[in-house]
């Protein structure tokens, strides 16, 4: 952004949203927004509660968990829809169907499946996380470069050779960019777990705050949420750009 | 068979894509320590043909002898040099050449050792830990010739290996070639399009033509095969090749 000819650094606008947010909140428009400047002060003040620390280590621990499957099969699920037209076609209406499905709606379901515990919320997460990490692997396998299988094949490459060596790594700029999406979507399926399934982790704190009307607490917390998602999606798009060389590169 | 002649033979290949007949009947013989051309106007089958003795095709009907043996996949017996060069972007130079080696399970100590051996032969001293994206078109190739020698398989398959570098590279490369096939005891197949360098490196030139796919001549130059590279491209048999070939191949060119 740039105001009157100075480059402003990078998120500059967001100064901009907490001054109204603040000015709104000390004009009490609405008890639903306090000034920003309290909601910091409450974090400040809760960030070291056991509740906090408790909700804080419930939530990565599912959170971590859900991703964790969801890119142990995601990527190899993939990797097989993009090498093979068969694995594809059995596969990709049920991806495209989960992909755009409101998975909220399938929660109960789970619960009754999986009962009502870290299991079945681990589960929430990985469902939101795994189907675009899944759609952009297939799709990076896709563009690989036909002569570097011809080449891997020509040199006596054995099918996992083949897979770890040239398919992985021929489409790791779409997968990264894929974990980055499904990173996004697995704070949206923890939290959703989290409030529908059982009342623990963040899920328990925004529960009781919204229904004690605390509500600086209880932006505190999606302030905290937004935080961590924010800085691990841009580490992530960081990595992505270490890779970026060899996607434009590739014909 | 004459296996003591022929480091490569084809017999009967049939190669159908859905209804579209690429090579019918197709038989050629490719003697032991010499640099063979497919030449031909393109949709003759060349690259067909030669994926086929590669293994990365089927032929539909056929035999592929190497060395006296049929071989219907891939062995370390041939290697490829690709086109587009196919290396791996993520790679460098060294894991590059070493690639072959490395996918025959030679341990990393040895293969590097070779693979720098090769890099050196092909010019390409100091760049061992660059990337390709760092390389220029014709330095990137000698990566891919580099890798297809490190695997010292007897018989080298390349697919109009120089036409995507530039024309002063593409000859220093023809020169380059002709010192390789004299220097190694290797059987070359090389396929291009172009008719002054299947003249230029080539023991046999074999003329494809296509609709149906068939060999319709195989021309062997031969008086100026051991004249300095300088001297070859003003020989007169070296032209009046050129000429001939380009003769009998100018109706098939729309």
């Amino acid at each position: 952004m740039r105001i009157f000819g100075f480059k402003l650094p990078n998120m500059t606008s967001l100064i901009l949203w907490g001054l109204v947010w603040e000015i709104l909140g000390r004009m009490e428009v609405s008890f639903f927004l306090p000034p920003l400047s309290s909601i910091f002060v409450t974090l400040a003040d809760i960030y070291d509660s056991k509740a906090f620390v408790r909700a804080l280590s419930e939530t990565a621990v599912a959170f971590f968990g859900g991703l964790f499957y969801a890119l142990v099969i995601g990527i190899p699920l993939g990797i097989f829809m993009g090498k093979n037209r068969f694995v594809d076609e059995l596969f990709l209406p049920w991806v495209n169907m989960f992909m755009s499905a409101p998975l909220t709606a399938l929660v109960p379901v789970l619960m009754v499946l999986f009962g009502f515990g870290l299991k079945s919320i681990i589960i929430v997460t990985t469902l939101f996380a795994i189907w675009i990490i899944i759609l952009n692997t297939r799709a990076g396998v896709k563009q690989i470069n036909r002569s570097l299988v011809d080449m891997a094949n020509s040199f006596g490459a054995n099918p996992i050779d083949a897979f770890i060596k040239i398919y992985f790594w021929a489409a790791l700029p779409e997968i990264i960019g894929g974990i980055r999406i499904g990173f996004i979507r697995a704070v949206k399926g923890v939290i959703i777990g989290q409030l529908l399934i059982s009342i623990v982790g963040f899920g328990s704190l925004f529960e009781l705050y919204s229904s004690r009307f605390l509500m600086s607490h209880f932006w505190a917390i999606i302030l905290v949420l937004f935080a961590l998602a924010f800085t691990i999606s841009e580490l992530l798009a960081m990595l992505a750009k270490r890779f970026d060389y060899y996607a434009s590169k590739r014909g | 068979m004459s296996d003591n002649v022929n480091a490569v033979s084809v017999k009967g290949i049939y190669k159908n894509y859905g209804d579209v007949e690429a090579l019918r009947d197709m038989s050629l013989d490719f003697p032991k320590g010499q640099l063979t051309s497919l030449l031909g106007p393109s949709g003759c089958g060349k690259t067909t043909l030669l994926k086929i003795i590669a293994g990365l095709l089927q032929p539909n009907q056929g035999e592929v002898y190497v060395n006296g043996q049929i071989v219907s996949e891939p062995g370390p017996d041939r290697a490829f040099v690709f086109q587009d060069f196919a290396l791996m972007p993520w790679a460098s130079v060294l894991r590059n050449v070493a690639f072959g080696l490395e996918l025959r399970k030679v341990a990393k100590s040895e293969r590097e050792d070779i693979a720098r051996k090769y890099i050196k032969e092909v010019g390409l001293d100091g760049f061992e830990n660059s990337y390709p994206h760092e390389l220029s078109g014709g330095m990137r190739q000698r990566v891919g010739l580099a890798r297809a020698l490190s695997v010292d398989s007897p018989v080298l398959l390349m697919d109009e290996p120089f036409s995507a570098v530039d024309e002063q590279t593409r000859r220093k490369f023809q020169e380059d070639l002709l010192q390789l096939v004299k220097e190694e005891s290797k059987t070359f197949i090389f396929v291009t399009h172009s008719i002054e360098e299947a003249v230029y490196v080539s023991d046999q030139v074999a003329i494809l033509l296509p609709r149906p796919s068939r060999v319709s001549e195989i021309i062997k130059p031969s008086s100026f095969k051991n004249k300095d590279v300088d001297s070859i491209r003003k020989d007169s048999e070296y032209l009046d090749t050129v000429e001939k070939i380009w003769k009998s191949l100018r109706s098939y060119v729309e």
